[in-house]
């Protein structure tokens, strides 16, 4: 099976078709500022479960649609609460 | 040649004692390769290494297995020569067969942009010792006379850059050898054990929680493939890395020798002939970050598309297995080595779609850090806090894989 993203102008469409979009969220313990931009910029949570993301529908609408993924299943969940 | 090398090698695996100076998380190829190291060069024993599955398991056993040095930037080049002229040594060195095999790399372009690059990185290679020639169209049919130079009419080749110094090697024999090696010298192994937690005192780490119970360590040290961030996050560690699926399949027998392992950058992908005479095909990540290890149909078709597009013979093969690694992508493609900024813990990550070439040298040099507190100048470009000094070492280009 592959991974299909289901967009809600499109319908169900491959992975192909997607520029994938990470939400960068940088941890509120990090306070230096200057140490916020290189987090921001360079660093990854990498969640090991359910992750919020933007999906780019290049090769369709071209419209991004934010979705959760189980990132240990590739499974898409329902937006937590 | 033997196919029955477990025979031959001894592998006794340990029950954690209570305290060690190294505790390393990963035994994999550079988990094993920092134990081997430590015990062999530095003379440093009381050491273990806790792997959660088996040894060389995780993405020691996903990968293609190549060797090669050609990378696009002088820090990489050096780096990536080093280790493998040290793979070369390391049969000798360890008396164990690992089925290393020197086959030449060519890398073909098909377009101005893949020449200019091609160009570029061979200027690179050259300057710092790994070899490289280039090859007009003409010459390729030589070298590899199954390639189709025009790829089905799409994508005529342009220019070819020829690697000698390519090679492979059995990815299992070099775990075993490796861990072997190590063990002989007193070095403790513990495959199914897992780490759970890190043990912190006063801002330091100075252990590693398992299902077992807590063990002490000096120096704890992340060489975990996959779960990179996961280990480095217990630490309270933040990581430039991303966790991306690899794919890769083999086909079912070649009855001719196929001699190197050719690479194409603009159609992505690249195949080598095993041992046994399968055809073993590797191309990009993944596009999503994830630790799923499911394989798809997509990569199956495309990849097996692109496949007979440059080597039509394939036409006639079938796939024989498919499977899926886990590979901590780094913004940089590069590897991230050394200090964290936490006392008591290192890693050796971002080893993305390259990892396997590195795991004598990155062994090497992280146990070099290990031993003498001094980081080796092979490793020092590829410090963790390269990010935040604005020296971020840019290798797209060479990885194989994007």
């Amino acid at each position: 099976m592959s991974l299909r993203i289901r967009c809600p102008h499109c319908g169900p469409r491959s992975v192909e078709e997607w520029v994938h979009g990470e939400i960068p969220v940088v941890p509120d313990a990090i306070a230096d500022p200057d140490a916020r931009d290189v987090d921001r910029g360079y660093m990854h949570t990498n969640e090991h479960g359910v992750v919020r993301e933007a999906w780019f529908h290049l090769s369709g609408c071209r419209r991004w649609v934010t979705l959760w993924r189980d990132s240990r299943t590739d499974e898409w969940v329902e937006p937590p609460g | 040649m033997n196919e029955h090398p477990e025979a031959e090698i001894t592998l006794r695996w340990n029950e954690p004692e209570v305290s060690y100076d190294v505790v390393i998380v990963g035994g994999g190829g550079h988990g094993l390769s920092i134990a081997y190291h430590l015990a062999t060069r530095h003379d440093i024993t009381n050491v273990l290494v806790l792997e959660s599955g088996y040894i060389g398991g995780g993405n020691t056993g996903r990968n293609t297995t190549v060797i090669r040095a050609n990378y696009g930037i002088p820090e990489a080049v050096r780096f990536y020569q080093h280790s493998l002229e040290r793979y070369r040594a390391l049969e000798d060195e360890t008396g164990r067969a690992m089925m290393h095999d020197r086959k030449g790399l060519l890398w073909m372009a098909h377009s101005e942009a893949g020449v200019r690059q091609e160009r570029a990185r061979s200027a690179v290679n050259q300057a710092f010792g790994a070899e490289t020639v280039y090859l007009e169209p003409d010459e390729i049919a030589e070298v590899c006379p199954e390639v189709d130079l025009t790829c089905g009419g799409g994508f005529p080749t342009v220019l070819g850059a020829s690697f000698h110094q390519g090679a492979t090697a059995r990815h299992d024999r070099v775990v075993w050898a490796l861990a072997e090696g190590a063990m002989r010298r007193g070095v403790h192994v513990a495959p199914g054990t897992a780490v759970i937690g890190l043990v912190h005192d006063a801002g330091r780490v100075v252990g590693v929680e398992t299902a077992g119970g807590r063990i002490a360590a000096g120096t704890v040290v992340s060489a975990v493939g996959g779960n990179a961030t996961v280990l480095a996050d217990m630490a309270g560690v933040r990581l430039p890395i991303r966790t991306h699926p690899l794919q890769a399949f083999v086909t079912n027998r070649h009855q001719r020798r196929f001699d190197p392992i050719v690479a194409s950058g603009d159609l992505g992908f690249y195949v080598s002939q095993t041992a046994r005479g399968q055809m073993l095909l590797g191309a990009e990540i993944d596009r999503q970050p994830s630790y799923s290890r499911r394989s798809t149909h997509d990569l199956l078709a495309s990849l097996s598309h692109r496949a007979i597009t440059v080597l039509p013979f394939m036409r006639e093969l079938r796939v024989l297995r498919q499977w899926t690694g886990s590979c901590d992508m780094s913004p940089d493609y590069s590897p991230v080595m050394g200090d964290t900024g936490v006392d008591g813990f290192l890693v050796t990550t971002g080893w993305g779609t390259w990892g396997f070439k590195a795991i004598p040298a990155g062994g090497e040099v992280m146990a070099e850090r290990i031993a003498t507190g001094v980081v080796p100048e092979l490793m020092a470009p590829f410090a963790l806090d390269r990010f935040g000094r604005d020296r971020t070492l840019a290798d797209r280009g060479s990885s194989g894989t994007h």
